[in-house]
């Protein structure tokens, strides 16, 4: 069975990936699995220098969800080079380092940085809705996120550019059209969606930070739409993320056109859920008759019909 | 050895309209636990609640492992009506645990409320003990006949008077103090209970110069490390209680 995809450069022996934030540097997840079955790991998003972070409290579950304003906390570059990256380099799987900076030069000078150290693919984060400066900023205005791109493209010409947008916009094929003509290799989404929730009896927002991003099974459906609208608009790979939590969900999001496929949340609820799904997927392909995971990339056809199957 | 199980229910019951105890078996191999350590456990197998739970183990005999829940919402209430047999996911064990000493010392066990699950587990491993525990009211001191064997050694109060002294743990931390003058450098306070009842602790001790440690309690998504949910405030900057702690030496924590 193949279940091999390309995104940009890098041939992925799988599309299950983890979603940055959610996995840790990776070590925090070898109790539960085999890293090296996992098509790549993006790693927590860094930034040039540390980050503390927001103050909490900073998660809260919703409904088949939670919020989190965690406020990208991080080692910053310096330190993840030298302590996260040798743990990493032994691993046997594609790893991808999501970035995140204040300024278009933040962005160049990260994934230069790490493109000189052998890191063959950043994931670039304009989509982060916990802080105040950079991340979303630069995902929701499509003429600044030409510019980051471009700038990081021109700098770093060798790693694998994946841009991960932002669901915090009403047109996804305009943001991932700029992405795709600004020379990114690959598009991911969607990140968290902005979201509130409140204490009815103290009347206070449940995170210090008032909002945070909603995140888990509850925003599936809408990733799902963006992740085929995206998909429908260019050739460059789409990477599906939002509310996969099993083998069903990742499969729905190869049908809608996703080449690979992130486990964020996911991972917290059940930490081998990277392994279930893609061992679910397999069984999938089995069942199926199908020989080649690009079989069922962009599948979905047709119209619907009354009888859909309950997954 | 897996972290992430299955476990059988074994008992479940009420011990007041607000606190359960929970007895359930893990049906394959686990880590044994430490002291302090705490568990995740999935309410449901649907995604509403989605997350898994923190508890603090009580005791683990027999292979069986007993927590301490409190009702607190919509998922300690679905485990509330755990039936025994009932098949549950879980994690664990987790976090660092207390520091265990060597030496020859006093050691000053102090919880509040549902704190006694986490303060129960270290009981039994350390000899020279003394323990303080207390609640709102009688209803809500918890497991009493499996912490009265410590005799005189075992001090409770209530803010209610509703059983023993009347009063807060930290006007009892006060007296203890002063009846010990003589070995008080021998004195190590390991504390669970409510945040404002830690803090007073905490101060009490660096007044007098009194070694101790705390356990924490957080919101957190994962238990392990990942999802960096449950930070506290330390002299060290952000920590999470999941992993270097639950359990922080007083001085480390920015109160």
């Amino acid at each position: 069975m193949n279940l091999t995809v390309e995104i940009g450069r890098l041939k992925l022996k799988n599309p299950v990936m983890s979603a940055s934030g959610t996995f840790g540097y990776a070590e925090e997840f070898s109790d539960f699995v085999d890293l090296n079955k996992l098509g790549a790991i993006v790693v927590k998003g860094i930034s040039i220098k540390p980050m503390e972070g927001n103050p909490p409290p900073r998660i809260c579950e919703t409904a088949c969800g939670m919020l989190n304003s965690i406020g990208l906390q991080n080692v910053g570059l310096k330190k993840f080079l030298k302590e996260k990256l040798p743990y990493l380099n032994k691993l046997k799987t594609i790893i991808i380092v999501n970035i995140l900076g204040n300024s278009i030069s933040d962005y160049v000078k990260l994934s230069k940085t790490l493109e000189d150290s052998g890191i063959e693919a950043v994931e670039l984060n304009v989509s982060c809705p916990n802080v105040k400066k950079g991340g979303i900023s630069f995902g929701i205005n499509d003429k600044m996120l030409a510019k980051l791109i471009s700038k990081v493209r021109q700098s770093a010409q060798k790693i694998t550019l994946i841009t991960k947008l932002s669901p915090n916009v009403s047109n996804i094929p305009l943001f991932a059209k700029v992405a795709e003509d600004s020379g990114s290799d690959a598009i991911s989404l969607i990140n968290t969606i902005p979201a509130l929730a409140i204490d009815i009896e103290t009347w206070k927002p449940k995170l210090a930070n008032i909002t945070g991003g909603l995140s888990g099974p509850a925003i599936k459906p809408i990733a799902l739409r963006m992740v085929w609208e995206a998909a429908e608009t260019v050739k460059i790979p789409v990477i599906g993320i939002g509310g996969i939590m099993n083998a069903g969900d990742a499969i729905e999001f190869l049908l809608a056109g996703a080449t690979a496929i992130q486990v964020g949340t996911g991972n917290f609820v059940n930490p081998g859920a990277t392994i279930d799904i893609l061992e679910g997927i397999e069984d999938y392909l089995k069942r199926k008759s199908i020989n080649d995971i690009k079989g069922i990339i962009g599948g979905m056809n047709g119209k619907c019909t009354n009888n859909n199957s309950d997954n | 050895m897996s972290k992430n199980f299955r476990a059988k229910v074994i008992n479940n019951f009420a011990l007041n309209p607000r606190t359960f105890l929970l007895e359930i078996e893990p049906i394959e191999e686990t880590i044994a636990p430490k002291p302090g350590q705490f568990y995740m456990i999935q309410p449901d197998s649907s995604y509403d609640p989605l997350l898994k739970r923190p508890f603090s183990y009580i005791r683990k005999s027999n292979g069986k492992i007993q927590f301490l829940c409190a009702i607190k919402g919509k998922g300690t209430r679905l485990m509330m009506n755990f039936h025994s047999n009932k098949i549950i996911s879980m994690l664990g064990p987790f976090g660092n645990g207390y520091p265990i000493f060597k030496s020859n010392h006093i050691s000053l066990l102090i919880a509040g409320g549902t704190g006694i699950a986490s303060i129960l587990s270290l009981s039994n491993e350390v000899q020279n003990k003394y323990l303080i525990y207390g609640a709102r009211t009688r209803d809500e001191l918890l497991l009493l006949d499996k912490i009265e064997e410590l005799g005189d050694r075992f001090i409770v109060c209530t803010n209610d008077c509703s059983y023993g002294k009347k009063g807060m743990v930290d006007e009892l931390l006060k007296d203890f103090i002063s009846s010990h003058k003589d070995n008080i450098n021998s004195i190590i306070i390991y504390a669970c209970g409510p945040l404002p009842m830690l803090k007073a602790i905490s101060k009490i001790s660096a007044e007098n110069n009194i070694k101790g440690f705390a356990s924490l309690e957080e919101n957190m998504a994962c238990g392990f490390g990942a999802c960096l949910g449950c930070a506290v405030k330390t002299k060290q900057g952000y920590q999470r209680v999941c992993k270097e702690g639950p359990v922080f030496p007083f001085k480390e924590i920015i109160w």
